[in-house]
């Protein structure tokens, strides 16, 4: 009830036209040369791709009824918002995805471009674009099968007009793919102080505790802009190994996958179809030919 | 050994990647080369020798379903060698296959191959000291097929085939030879190419994101990746030939005497022929490829028969033994089984090689990968030298077949280091331990005869380490 009503305020009291904070811009304009470190400090989001990216694919695989194994998601238009110097995109990429990368950010864009130069099959499949998620939305409504807003919702400053634009852009029954921070205590102790100020395992000023979205919120805000959430996975990272593994609670990190309704032009409607459950298929385990 | 082991188990748990990019030569690309190295055909990997193990690596992630679209480069010195049919003669070049091996052959239908041109199951391996009565005697339960004795030229045969299977993805690059690599700086560092450079004799470049080396005991890749690496010269060459026995007989035995100059061991071919590796000092095994072939034949026989090298007190003190353990454990003593006689020597088929063992620091680097005898070479008196090479396949390939499902960089440590960790866990103990049974067998110290006597003997009664091996 708290949370409707200061959606509700929010709503009311908006004046941004923009999803993007310019503050967050800033900080993340100094690290735009290291993105590519596997060392540096954004290692644990090169090992969050251990688990994002089969999150990703196995899921979209399961919702596919014909696909090869060589190249599973050849054919799918994917958009990456916030793609940063492209660590996200470009796994998707050689799995065969055709990807369209952006970030507020020239910089980082640049790098992305640059690191992408050197391999002629991604230089093909991916293109990047230095623009926000409102610019794109008149030239490309419902155009993409798959939108992955990886570690990015926690940054933007109208979440609730980067998911209208996200509804907008994504063809009926397409895939969104969000993973965020939960805000709870725990995830203040461990996810910042921790985090951030104690081990460095995430550069100092990343993350603002106050922008954390709570998986409850989060998905009351998806369903009311026409998507059904399918999975909520709560993710843990183990700082000794470096490496990231999926956990029951949701109290720090988590994923979520939602499916756009099926019906099209929908306003704002509150019901999920129900028609888009009797079409999903049951996974059919892949077996090599 | 206790040197070997550690240094060879010198990486630590945790780490850091960046201790392993390159501290060796490299050379930045300039514009001008870059131009020319940007024109040079990428792979996604490159392996560098086609011997059985890196034309058997080739073969298997050509055959990988996550490979379908990946473009793979084999480079071999040599010309191609594929058989229809075999020559009547055996050829003196032999491996013990192992099943494990023959598993991974078969998963991508080079063991179809073998098994049609030819090959010899063996049920059992009898071996045994020559200076006691001490035996072991390996057989299966189930009277399965320990392992198969195959020559090389039929294995190499059959990979060629296979590689013939999956030519639009896996290219061949005959009476190639590598003459120089450019290493890669790390990848975060944007204005160079990010790839490993190859040069090739004939002055054509390639590019890769993986280089696998797979060159043998001299490698060149693991020269110019300047990894590290522990050898040793035994002072001992093995001579091969190919032998024809006395009389016709089921021929499903393995054989090896523990002589003091070192292992003989007799590989069965078919009915009526046999593979001899005789291990021995560099001056035994020359007068044995220059001596007439009847004296050849007689010191062969006379290796597996006499008991010059007994001693009372040995036999006494195995005895004793022997009766100690048929107490405790009635089924412990297994019954000896005498080995062929040998009749006659193939005219050209004598041959000798120096023996070494060695082994390196590292497997991996960044885009880098050792397999086979370029990552550990290893004394014949196991048998395991190729069974290794193709155990780095299987491991190797499951690791880059998850990389390439996760849509990662193929060159990336992160999974190879996973191989390199895998691997060295698995080889340094077998290395080690053939190792240190070359050294005891080397002897005939009597308290180090007493002590493998009863060990072998001890061994040969204990079924779960008698599993292990």
């Amino acid at each position: 009830q708290l949370s409707l009503f200061r959606l509700t305020m929010k709503r009311l009291f908006s004046t941004s036209h923009s999803s993007v904070d310019s503050k967050e811009m800033k900080k993340f304009q100094l690290l735009a040369h290291k993105w590519w470190d596997e060392e540096g400090e954004y290692s644990a989001l090169h090992s969050m791709n251990d688990i994002r990216v089969p999150f990703i694919r196995d899921t979209l695989l399961n919702m596919s009824s014909n696909y090869n194994l060589g190249n599973p998601l050849s054919g799918l238009k994917i958009l990456d918002v916030g793609c940063g110097g492209g660590l996200l995109s470009e796994p998707l990429g050689r799995l065969g995805a055709s990807v369209t990368g952006i970030d507020p950010l020239e910089d980082n864009i640049r790098t992305a471009d640059q690191h992408k130069s050197f391999d002629p099959v991604l230089a093909k499949r991916i293109q990047y674009k230095s623009s926000s998620l409102e610019e794109i939305v008149e030239e490309c409504m419902e155009t993409f099968d798959v939108i992955v807003a990886s570690e990015v919702v926690e940054h933007v400053a109208d979440l609730e007009m980067f998911i209208k634009c996200c509804s907008q852009v994504l063809k009926p029954e397409g895939s969104l793919f969000i993973t965020t921070i939960n805000k709870t205590q725990l995830s203040y102790v461990l996810g910042i102080v921790v985090a951030e100020k104690i081990i460095g395992v995430v550069p100092e000023g990343t993350h603002e505790w106050e922008k954390f979205v709570p998986p409850e919120q989060l998905e009351h805000l998806l369903e009311s802009y026409g998507f059904s959430v399918k999975t909520v996975n709560g993710m843990l990272y183990n700082p000794l190994w470096g490496s990231w593994s999926w956990t029951e609670s949701t109290s720090i990190n988590y994923a979520m996958h939602a499916v756009k309704s099926g019906a099209r032009e929908q306003s704002s409607p509150t019901d999920a179809p129900s028609e888009l459950e009797s079409e999903q298929h049951p996974a059919t385990a892949g077996t090599a030919t | 050994t206790s040197a070997v082991m550690a240094a060879v188990c010198g990486r630590g748990l945790l780490a850091p990647l960046g201790g392993r990019l390159r501290v060796g030569p490299w050379a930045p690309l300039r514009s001008v080369a870059a131009a020319a190295a940007a024109s040079a055909p990428l792979y996604d990997v490159v392996v560098s020798g086609g011997g059985m193990v890196g034309s058997a690596m080739a073969a298997v992630l050509g055959h990988d379903i996550h490979f379908h679209d990946k473009k793979i480069a084999l480079l071999e010195a040599g010309p191609r060698k594929e058989y229809d049919r075999m020559p009547d003669s055996y050829s003196n070049r032999v491996s013990s296959i192992s099943p494990g091996s023959a598993t991974l052959l078969s998963s991508f239908g080079a063991w179809d191959h073998v098994c049609s041109l030819r090959l010899k199951p063996f049920r059992r391996m009898q071996v045994w000291d020559a200076c006691s009565e001490a035996m072991i005697v390996f057989e299966k339960d189930d009277l399965d097929d320990m392992g198969y004795i195959v020559e090389n030229d039929v294995v190499m045969s059959a990979l060629t085939k296979q590689l013939d299977a999956v030519a639009d993805r896996v290219e061949v690059f005959y009476g190639s030879r590598a003459v120089g690599y450019t290493w890669p700086l790390p990848s975060h560092s944007c204005d160079t190419s990010p790839w490993v450079q190859i040069e090739l004799a004939d002055g054509r470049r390639l590019q890769t994101k993986l280089l696998i080396g797979a060159d043998g005991h001299n490698s060149v890749v693991r020269k110019e990746a300047a990894i590290k690496n522990i050898e040793h010269r035994y002072d001992q060459s093995a001579v091969v030939a190919t032998l024809h026995l006395s009389e016709a007989t089921d021929n499903n035995v393995a054989w090896q005497r523990f002589l003091p100059t070192g292992p003989i061991a007799l590989l069965p071919l078919s009915d009526t022929a046999s593979s001899l590796v005789w291990s021995t000092s560099h001056e035994h095994a020359s007068e044995l490829l220059t001596m007439d072939e009847e004296s050849f034949v007689d010191s062969i026989n006379s290796a597996f028969w006499s008991n010059v090298n007994h001693s009372d007190f040995i036999d006494t003190a195995g005895a004793m033994f022997r009766s100690a353990i048929s107490l405790l454990k009635p089924s412990g003593t297994a019954v000896r089984q005498l080995p062929p006689s040998i009749a006659k020597v193939d005219p050209e088929s004598r041959a000798m090689f120096p023996l070494g063992m060695g082994h390196a620091t590292e497997y991996v680097q960044h885009r880098v990968a050792l397999i086979g005898d370029a990552a550990h070479r290893v004394h014949p008196l196991a048998g395991q030298g190729v069974n290794l090479g193709f155990g780095d396949i299987a491991c190797l390939t499951h690791h880059l077949s998850a990389a390439a499902f996760n849509g990662n960089d193929l060159g990336s440590l992160k999974h190879l280091l996973k191989f390199e960790t895998e691997r060295q866990r698995h080889n340094v103990s077998l290395i080690a331990a053939t190792d240190v049974l070359k050294r005891l067998y080397s002897t005939r110290l009597t308290p180090l005869v007493l002590l493998r006597t009863w060990g072998l003997q001890a061994t040969n009664a204990l079924p779960p380490v008698k599993v292990r091996i």
